[in-house]
């Protein structure tokens, strides 16, 4: 299983592509490939909102579902989902969710 | 300290501008990324996992108050309220936006600060001792060289697109607190018998990949020659590196493969078309650069002895400060302060906004408004009397910032890993964080004596764990994280590359690990006089693989 990931143009905010076409600030939202096809869709889909300059650093990473949330398979993802382990109160682990509008990348 | 002249000025202006219009173009998706990604590495913006990351140059990381109170107000205002101060004297900002990067710049230049070349297949900030100008062992400072290195390599046409990165090192003295040898040039200022001043030069040193300590090609190169021949060593790198390989691009795979003399019979004859022609330094112009590195006035302050011998007796906690943090100054009546940013179970080498504040104060209330940042990660105020200390101490204890670990175990670098890094493999500040912990008692610390424990979270090397006495390398292990140690390394005078002493370590068994080899130091040391890193050349590995990993040879 895949998500689509990028960082987002204006401010590298970490962000993920949901299944409502638009890129979340967390992961919870992200629209999960569960077969080639779908895959490829959103590999797709994030070569065309990085030519479209709203995110950069675009890249399918695998996850699982663990009790129905998403989780990263890699450290890396879920610090990357979560924040600094160091530093709790900062980075997404530490904002009130889940208030989370998306933000349009035009597609 | 250097002061920018009307150049220095309009460059610096010119380049925040130049910058901010190609941040606006790329904002308005006039330009593409991969157009835009060697347009922000040149100034030093990185994109890390949570957010941009932005790396502001410390010239031989020298800062006055004004400036540190600049770094302060940009923490405060643009980014999450803390700095990173890092291995090559500068410090990093973790969550700035890429919109708001023009106004840092703007606010950095009004302090004569910039953070172009700290990235990019350039020379990078000249990094010197952190002890320069007041190093009572030093022959004289080097920081005026380093300085004029910056100048000339700053936008250098010829050496801004060299095969990879470049980063040179200036000491003053023959104790190498600058870590020369492990620096793509080296340079260590010396006097010769007439009383001149000239250069041992190093070439080829670095860490990352392939560690590899510098070879000396040249024992006295007068101090005229040092841009004439710094050129021809560029020149033959930038012809001979490899560009093919990312990895083999660096001047130490050059030389390695070139082999010493050649690399040298090349550079010389480089420099037989350059010498004595116009890069030769004038010597009014070296006198006049040095004349800003001049030591403030520093007045008679008899009076210290006693007052710090009446402190001590009045406070264990000032004494121990004293004989771990404080050095000994040029002038007698001065000592050089170590300000820890280890703190017990912190993040090594992060400051908050208040804390840089706060040391900006103290700084010019007692320093001469001159700080330092170190290679290890903590700042210094190089110019502080005696009479003083007990003060300056009091005012740490109030920040946090008086941990008395300098050169002790919990006197750790660490890279930010991958809680921040884009490129790390492991974590290293939470490594780190547990280390610290576990060894929390000063008493236990000073008995184990100087020991330099360095941790990386990838094989890039950023925590120099090479030469580490103790070396902690993070990698990735079937999805986990696990961590190699390596003995007996050391970026002094007597420079060496740490050796791997067995297998990895996970996360809940690497503090565990470090404790065993500590314990088997503490065990085999001939007396406390005898520091790790001399007990591990003398001992070799064999006593501390086998209490690492005994149990489990007989158990197979």
């Amino acid at each position: 299983m895949k998500i689509l990931t990028a960082n987002r143009l204006t401010d590298g905010e970490a962000v993920w592509f949901g299944s409502d076409q638009h890129w979340h600030e967390t992961i919870d939202y992200a629209e999960v490939a569960r077969d080639k096809e779908a895959e490829e869709r959103l590999e797709r889909l994030g070569k065309e909102a990085f030519a479209r300059n709203a995110v950069v650093d675009v890249d399918l990473i695998d996850v699982e579902l663990l009790g129905g949330e998403i989780r990263p398979l890699r450290l890396r993802e879920r610090i990357r989902a979560a924040g600094p382990t160091n530093r709790t109160d900062l980075g997404k682990q530490a904002r009130p969710r889940p208030a989370d509008e998306g933000f349009a990348a035009g597609i | 300290m250097y002061r920018y002249d009307e150049f220095d000025h309009s460059f610096v202006q010119a380049r925040v501008a130049q910058f901010r219009d190609q941040v606006d173009r790329r904002l308005a998706g006039e330009i593409t990324e991969d157009q835009f990604r060697p347009l922000r590495l040149m100034n030093g913006v990185y994109l890390q996992l949570h957010a941009y990351m932005l790396r502001v140059a410390i010239p031989y990381g020298t800062l006055s108050s004004k400036q540190m109170r600049m770094l302060a107000h940009i923490a405060r205002t643009y980014d999450k309220g803390y700095g990173h101060f890092t291995t090559r004297q500068n410090i990093q900002y973790n969550w700035p936006a890429l919109s708001d990067m023009p106004a840092i710049l703007a606010d950095l230049a009004s302090v004569e600060m910039h953070a172009i070349q700290t990235s990019g297949n350039c020379i990078r900030n000249v990094t010197a001792d952190h002890f320069a100008g007041a190093a009572a062992d030093e022959v004289a400072d080097p920081r005026p060289y380093a300085e004029i290195l910056r100048q000339w390599s700053s936008v250098h046409p010829e050496f801004s697109y060299l095969p990879r990165k470049f980063k040179i090192a200036v000491t003053g003295a023959e104790r190498d607190r600058a870590a020369i040898q492990t620096h793509d040039i080296g340079l260590h200022l010396k006097k010769n018998e007439k009383g001149e001043f000239g250069f041992a030069v190093w070439v080829g040193g670095g860490q990352g990949r392939t560690p590899i300590i510098a070879k000396k090609i040249r024992d006295f190169l007068p101090e005229e020659h040092l841009l004439s021949y710094t050129t021809a060593i560029m020149r033959v790198y930038n012809l001979h590196g490899r560009r093919d390989n990312k990895y083999k691009a660096r001047i130490k795979i050059l030389v390695h493969e070139t082999g010493t003399e050649e690399f040298a019979r090349q550079v010389e004859a480089e420099w037989a078309t350059l010498k004595d022609g116009a890069l030769t330094l004038p010597e009014a112009d070296i006198r006049a650069i040095e004349a800003y590195f001049a030591p403030p006035a520093l007045v008679a302050r008899p009076e210290g002895d006693e007052s710090v011998k009446l402190a001590r007796l009045d406070s264990r906690s000032f004494g121990e400060w004293l004989d771990q943090n404080v050095v000994t100054h040029k002038h007698p009546d001065y000592a050089a302060v170590t300000i820890s940013l280890k703190g017990i179970g912190e993040v090594p080498g992060d400051a908050s906004d208040a804390q840089m504040d706060a040391v900006a104060d103290i700084a010019e209330a007692f320093g001469f408004g001159e700080i330092r940042v170190s290679h290890e990660q903590n700042l210094i105020l190089p110019h502080v009397a005696r009479a003083d200390l007990k003060a300056v101490y009091d005012r740490l204890v109030e920040i946090g910032f008086a941990t008395a670990n300098s050169n002790l175990i919990t006197d750790i670098i660490a890279c930010p890993g991958l809680d921040y890094c884009a490129l790390a493999n492991a974590r290293s500040i939470s490594v780190a964080q547990d280390i610290s912990l576990r060894f929390a008692s000063l008493e236990r610390q000073r008995d184990i004596g100087e020991l330099k424990l360095k941790i990386s979270g990838c094989i890039n090397a950023c925590g120099h764990h090479h030469v580490g006495h103790i070396g902690i390398l993070g990698v990735e292990k079937k999805g986990a994280e696990l961590y190699q140690v390596t003995l007996g390394g050391s970026g002094d005078e007597n420079a060496s590359i740490g050796e791997i002493i067995g297998r990895g370590f996970g996360p809940d068994e690497i503090t565990d690990a470090i404790e065993k080899i500590v314990d088997t130091y503490l065990a085999h040391r001939r007396d406390p006089s005898e520091k790790f890193l001399d007990a591990y050349r003398r001992l070799g590995p064999a006593p501390f693989k086998e209490a690492l990993y005994a149990s489990e040879a007989k158990a197979a």
